[in-house]
């Protein structure tokens, strides 16, 4: 059987760089699967990709993405704009400037069944009150005929989730949904996220930079660092063994809700200097960065292996080494 | 005697003819040498507070003393004084260094303003302040646009720790950084906590984060205070069911897909319902707290609660 959406050594270049190489990644009917890393690391741009909605001056370089026995990546534009919102939509991390502020949030959910599903105004627009209705809006019928404005920056991205699932899509593509909600607002709108991944049977790509969103939505993580995917694991081991020095060192520096640490009694294990470090390294972008790093990784960029199903980690160094005697070599929180 | 305290702060701000009550009633104190973490979700007037206490806005009702000087009255040398000793670290290291100015120019600045050293002095102290957050002397000719993320960062707190201040707001100063970086951020500012004895207000919306760096934590809830006390016992055990919902939103490793803690958005300061303002969110509320106001009260050694139904007996 093959995967809702296989992505296949996707590289992203602009004019004069390759932000992003070589990624793989596949996404199955009813998962999540978190594309997880911070700036710079190419994942907003390969999530973009996917849709072709790639910045002017970005192409997609070589790869492969492969959904429903079609490669999005060299589809028409025509047939593409069919896939966009019925079959994959996608959800910003800014529903301010992602929500169009001339109309109400209602218009801007009947377009997309309107254009989509050739209904008519009336039943669109009865159709984007049961919209607001599932993703929990209080009172759709009044807030239908609202503007952006008018609303909270928590129920404007619940409007704009309302559009993605507007068409019944397979698949979700959700680009830090939550990082500009307060945490209380942030729970409510991954909970709905869920929720709806659950009834509609949709595939879910939660793009993030926060590891414990990660631990609690995510069944799959991919791990990018400068650009290529370094690590790969189901949620739980990706969080018992990580393999990847960047991986281990992001658990070990993030202060824990529920760890003991407190700075009164030492400091943070810290991941040191940038991912601006990366530019110009011939091997291992993380190499100037990595504690166990030796001299064969500034040479070449090492291969991502596979370890164990589903299990890809992109470090000789720890993949050779037994996991026990790598855990005491880097730091783990 | 604290150095920084908080008596009964009001402020706010007229929008539409109406009054934001931004900061309604606010009392803590900073003691030498200890980080105090305010938590709170925006609108809850976090920052507002923070421009009462840099004297940026004026509060319309309440107290706030330096070091047992009341410093609304200030003026000329002693508000400069007072703004020596006070200094503030900021969330947007984008935003809050002058892109026109090198970095040798923003770090001399407050020295200038404050008429402090000879210009070799000066020059001087710029490098060794640079040093100090873990950057070369020889950035001092750069530009900010120059610099990473939390390069920026380490070049906010230089500038404020270049007059040599007592205290220091931080505003969410690691919000805006990547996570590999928040780590060598707060490594930073706890360093220079030891080094300098700083005392530290650390505001953050980050729970994570408060409950490794802070000593004492304040809960604020539009405008309010509903919690306070050690990290270990806000930590342990939250007694407020606001404190509890935030720490149940965080996500955590371990616990999976747990149903949403709190309904309801944040309500507007400009809209603040009756009794407490919890109430229309709270899953303890009843009659009474639609009608009655809570006030903080004693809960254990130093934690005070304000909730009419938070168990406020000696802990077990």
């Amino acid at each position: 059987m093959s995967a809702l959406l296989d992505v296949r050594g996707l590289s992203i270049a602009f004019p004069k760089a390759t932000p992003v190489r070589d990624v793989s990644l596949t996404v199955e009917a009813g998962e999540t699967v978190a594309l997880v890393g911070e700036s710079g690391s190419g994942k907003s741009l390969t999530a973009l990709a996917l849709l072709r909605l790639l910045p002017e001056r970005a192409r997609i370089a070589s790869g492969e993405v492969l959904f429903g026995g079609r490669d999005l990546a060299r589809l028409g534009d025509r047939e593409l704009r069919d896939v966009r919102g019925r079959d994959i939509a996608m959800v910003f991390q800014e529903p301010m400037t992602a929500l169009n502020p001339v109309l109400s949030v209602g218009d801007q959910i009947a377009e997309v069944v309107r254009l989509h599903q050739g209904l008519s105004r009336g039943a669109a627009r009865a159709r984007a009150v049961e919209l607001l209705d599932l993703v929990r809006i209080p009172e759709p019928q009044r807030r239908v005929a609202e503007y952006p404005h008018e609303l909270s920056g928590g129920m404007r991205q619940r409007v704009m989730i309302a559009i993605a699932v507007a068409c019944s899509p397979r698949l979700l593509i959700a680009d830090e949904p939550t990082t500009a909600l307060d945490v209380t607002i942030q729970a409510q709108v991954l909970d709905l996220l869920d929720a709806l991944r659950r009834d509609l049977s949709m595939g879910l790509l939660l793009i993030t930079h926060d590891l414990g969103v990660v631990a609690e939505w995510a069944d799959r993580v991919a791990v990018m660092y400068a650009g290529r995917k370094v690590e790969e694991a189901p949620f739980e081991v990706l969080f018992a063994t990580p393999l990847h020095p960047y991986t281990r060192g992001l658990l070990a520096a993030s202060p824990r809700l529920e760890a003991g640490q407190h700075c009164s009694v030492g400091p943070l294990n810290e991941i040191r200097g940038s991912i601006a470090s990366a530019a110009g390294e011939k091997g291992c972008a993380f190499a100037p960065r990595c504690p166990l790093a030796r001299a064969a990784c500034r040479i070449a960029v090492p291969d991502l292996v596979s370890i164990a199903p589903g299990r890809l980690s992109a470090c000789p160094v720890t993949t050779a080494a037994p996991v026990s005697e790598a855990c005491h070599a880097a730091p783990v929180g | 005697m604290p150095l920084l305290s908080v008596e009964d702060l009001h402020a706010g701000y007229a929008v539409g003819g109406q009054m934001l009550r931004a900061v309604d009633g606010v009392s803590f104190t900073v003691n030498t040498g200890e980080t105090v973490g305010l938590v709170g979700e925006s609108g809850c007037g976090k920052s507002s507070l923070a421009k009462v206490l840099m004297r940026l806005v004026a509060p319309s009702a309440g107290r706030v003393l330096f070091d047992g000087t009341d410093v609304a009255p200030l003026k000329g040398g002693p508000l400069k004084s007072y703004r020596r000793q006070a200094q503030m670290v900021f969330q947007d290291p984008f935003a809050s260094l002058n892109p026109r100015h090198t970095v040798a120019e923003i770090l001399k600045g407050p020295l200038e303003v404050h008429g402090l050293g000879s210009r070799a002095e000066r020059a001087q102290a710029a490098g060794a302040a640079l040093e100090r957050v873990g950057l070369p002397r020889a950035a001092l000719s750069r530009y900010p646009h120059e610099f990473s993320g939390g390069q920026r960062q380490r070049l906010g707190i230089a500038r404020a720790l270049i007059l040599s201040p007592r205290l220091v707001i931080c505003d969410e100063p690691v919000s805006a950084l990547d996570l590999s970086i928040q780590a060598q951020i707060l490594n930073l500012l706890s360093k220079m906590k030891a080094e300098l004895g700083l005392s530290y207000l650390f505001i953050s919306h980050d729970l994570s984060v408060v409950r490794y760096f802070a000593d004492r934590v304040l809960v604020m809830y539009l405008g309010r205070i509903v919690e306070t006390g050690s990290w270990q016992e806000i930590f342990s055990r939250p007694l407020h069911p606001y404190t509890r919902a935030l720490m149940e939103a965080v996500p955590t490793p371990g616990r999976r897909r747990h149903a949403a803690p709190l309904s309801g958005d944040l309500p507007s300061a400009r809209n603040v319902p009756a009794g407490c303002r919890f109430h229309p969110r709270c899953p303890l509320a009843t009659p009474l707290c639609t009608e009655a106001d809570p006030v903080l009260r004693p809960a254990g050694d130093g934690q005070q609660v304000a909730c009419h139904h938070a168990p406020t007996g000696a802990p077990h």
